[in-house]
């Protein structure tokens, strides 16, 4: 399939692959931040291609994984309602809140819809006037824009039963929260490719000279990870060799340009402000998020159905928080496999495909897996 | 509520209207004159020269072998799809399912739940499709049973049929009979039928209409079966249809105890079944098909197999994809083209979009 075939061709792989294996000089420890990417790294093998070169770390980059708990139950306490029909992403609607999941409430009779985009909702909001129309609007900066646009195309069609229920998180400070951790193992980072198309690389600079951290731009297809590690590997060890400065490279530019898409930017400055943001696993990171704007609190759904006030605790039998930090790896949780399954999830990163605990368990090697 | 006014014959399937209404009404599962018109005027002329008499109970004449039996409920939504409808995916799935134990189709019987308030033309088109459906198998529609339920108990039209067929004398094919060193062929392209009905469903457009795969395999199983001397060198078929062919090779390793290598590259994807899987973060291998199967089949008959599935149009596209194994017993794994491999495991319920 053409863009498709040339980023994932073996040959070429192969190729990229002993070009990491001859210039690493000790084994690197680096974190692609993006679920995405690990989806495609586990998926076709990357980890083992490079093993004893490159050690990866699965950053916190699935949204459904960071929502956090009271996000969850605050959308079952609304989808719950009679009179709403509560639209959402499919990937959302098995993840488990503090009781029960998304699925449960349809099958107990809520009105619970899987879209493919948040216009959609506001579509399913003006075919129902007498319901009010609430889609979930997760997901890191990827997503926003779709979701701004929403709340733009509602308030010009005068929708006044479209809301959104806002849990928007940001890559640069989860990046800064892990970096700025004691017990940080991070060297060098893959940036999330389609996070820079729409905001730029920009931000990405004063990380590099913060830290002093190497980052690399990094696309989703074999050739593009591995292009992003050899990249990557390359200036860690320029760092090490001569302790030249990091730099930040953009290993994705079919995709990703300096400045980044701006119209999206426009609508998300207009749409949304930063604020703080409770990561699921993880805690509160500061202005590590998006919340809707003042200007437009009447499409807030935390507003419009007094859900603010739900807070709830994370069982402390689930150890997504180091996992997403890079502490930990899937299988080396005591939960893992045992009393966490995607049948039963302990936390979200074992529920979406992207999520590190699910690809493991779905990909899991052949050699854990013959021993469970 | 019935809608007043008489049936306008030109736009109808059977030679007499049925009286008063153009939708289903409740009355229409009472058992009354108006059941009996729906099955004398809509069913039977529709299921033509594939039906059956009118009675209780279809009796057949069965000649040696021994009997399979099988049944299954179809409940799409739309019922209406690129290339197909329900109606010839009840008879052809329930077909497939005794093809799959090497069996050959004589009968099927129909039932119908239909909800009060589906059109009638809409019934007539479908049983139509089911009609030349079992005619094109050679395959009869024996009897049948109609209930309609109320307006929102029913997604318009459920429809159950069960099948059966005669396994030929020495034919031994079944899911526990895999054998490390079988070959596994596929019979062609996977995943159509799955993004068919999404494309529709979701009305996403992907660029080209894809449509369903949906057809009848007891004839390309009697030219596989045809092609080797000893029917027993074909260990087992499933059609991957739920699930897809993670779920029928998963389903295999399972039940024979072998383990299953897929070489991915070789797997059949067409572009379009790609790309929309792509864009919707769903694994092409999971899709449902309603035409393929996959063969586990004796490595030395198994080029002799496949040339006689790809004579027959059904099995053009057919491939081999991988082999059964002595290691990871129960356990399918994936090669993938960069020569590293992952573990394949049925998804917990269906397949979910992701987000990004």
């Amino acid at each position: 399939m053409k863009y498709l075939d040339e980023f994932r061709d073996p040959v070429a792989a192969k190729s990229l692959v002993e070009a990491i294996r001859r210039s690493a000089s000790q084994p690197w420890t680096i974190m692609e931040v993006c679920g995405g990417q690990t989806h495609s790294i586990i998926r076709n093998g990357i980890d083992q291609l490079l093993d004893g070169a490159v050690e990866f770390i699965h950053g916190p980059g699935c949204p459904v994984c960071v929502t956090p708990l009271e996000m969850i139950d605050r959308a079952l306490e609304i989808a719950s309602r009679d009179d709403v029909i509560f639209c959402s992403f499919g990937d959302m609607l098995r993840v488990p809140g503090s009781k029960q999941d998304l699925f449960s409430v349809r099958a107990r009779g809520g009105d619970v819809r899987i879209v493919y985009s948040p216009l959609d909702a506001t579509r399913v909001a003006a075919e129902n006037p007498d319901k009010q129309v609430v889609f979930f609007g997760v997901g890191f900066e990827t997503t926003a824009p779709a979701n701004a646009m929403s709340v733009l195309h509602a308030k010009r069609l005068g929708l006044t039963n479209f809301s959104l229920l806002v849990s928007h998180v940001l890559v640069p400070p989860a990046m800064t929260a892990i970096l700025s951790a004691p017990t940080n193992r991070v060297q060098g980072f893959l940036a999330a490719g389609h996070v820079c198309t729409v905001m730029g690389t920009g931000e990405y600079g004063p990380l590099v000279e913060k830290f002093n951290i190497p980052i690399v731009v990094t696309g989703f297809e074999p050739l593009d990870l591995l292009e992003g590690v050899r990249q990557l590997v390359e200036l860690m060890e320029a760092c090490q060799r001569d302790g030249s400065s990091a730099e930040l490279r953009n290993a994705y530019p079919r995709a990703v340009t300096d400045i980044g898409n701006t119209v999206a930017q426009q609508a998300l400055a207009d749409v949304f402000v930063v604020t703080d943001r409770q990561w699921r696993g993880i805690g509160m990171i500061p202005q590590s998020g998006w919340t809707l704007s003042p200007r437009y609190a009447e499409f807030d759904a935390e507003l419009k159905f007094g859900v603010g006030h739900l807070e709830v605790q994370e069982s402390a039998e689930c150890h997504a928080g180091e996992v997403l930090q890079g502490l930990l790896k899937p299988n080396e949780c005591p939960a893992f496999g045992s009393t966490c399954t995607p049948r039963n999830p302990l936390g979200a990163t074992m529920v979406s495909s992207e999520g590190a605990c699910a690809a493991y368990y779905q990909f899991r090697r052949l050699e854990s897996s013959a021993n469970a | 509520m019935p809608e007043a006014g008489q049936v306008d014959p030109s736009n109808w399937v059977c030679p007499l209207p049925l009286r008063e209404t153009k939708r289903i009404v409740m009355g229409h599962g009472g058992g009354g004159i108006l059941s009996e018109e729906l099955i004398e005027n809509l069913f039977l002329p529709a299921f033509g020269s594939a039906g059956g008499v009118s009675r209780d109970s279809a009796v057949l004449t069965v000649l040696g072998g021994r009997i399979a039996l099988t049944t299954d409920s179809y409940v799409v939504n739309p019922l209406f799809f690129p290339g197909g409808n329900i109606g010839d995916l009840a008879v052809n799935g329930t077909i497939n399912d005794l093809a799959c134990s090497g069996a050959q189709p004589l009968a099927l019987t129909a039932g119908f739940i239909i909800e009060e308030g589906l059109e009638l033309d809409v019934l007539g088109n479908i049983a139509q499709t089911m009609g030349k459906a079992a005619s094109d198998a050679g395959v009869a529609i024996v009897t049948g049973d109609t209930k309609v339920v109320g307006k929102g108990s029913a997604d318009g039209l459920f429809i159950n049929t069960a099948g059966f067929g005669v396994v030929p004398e020495g034919v031994r094919i079944g899911p526990e009979r895999a054998r490390p060193g079988d070959h596994i062929i596929v019979s062609g392209n996977i995943g159509e039928h799955g993004v068919a009905i999404m494309s529709v469903r979701e009305g996403i457009d992907f660029g080209t209409t894809m449509t369903t795969d949906s057809a009848p395999l007891h004839r390309l199983v009697a030219a596989m079966l045809a092609a080797v001397d000893d029917p027993n060198v074909i260990h087992a078929l499933r059609d991957p249809t739920r699930g897809g062919l993670v779920a029928a090779t998963v389903e295999i390793a399972r039940t024979s105890g072998v383990g299953v290598e897929l070489d991915e590259a070789k797997v059949p994807i067409p572009e379009s079944v790609a790309s929309a899987c792509g864009f919707l973060g769903l694994d092409p291998l999971q899709v449902a098909n309603e035409g393929k199967l996959v063969a586990f089949v004796d490595p030395a008959h198994s080029e002799a197999v496949l040339a006689a599935m790809q004579a027959r149009p059904e099995g053009a596209g057919a491939v081999i994809i991988g082999r059964a194994v002595e290691e990871h017993p129960g356990m399918v794994v994936a090669r993938t083209p960069f020569g590293t491999t992952r573990v394949v495991e049925r998804e917990l319920g269906e397949q979910l979009p992701r987000i990004c």
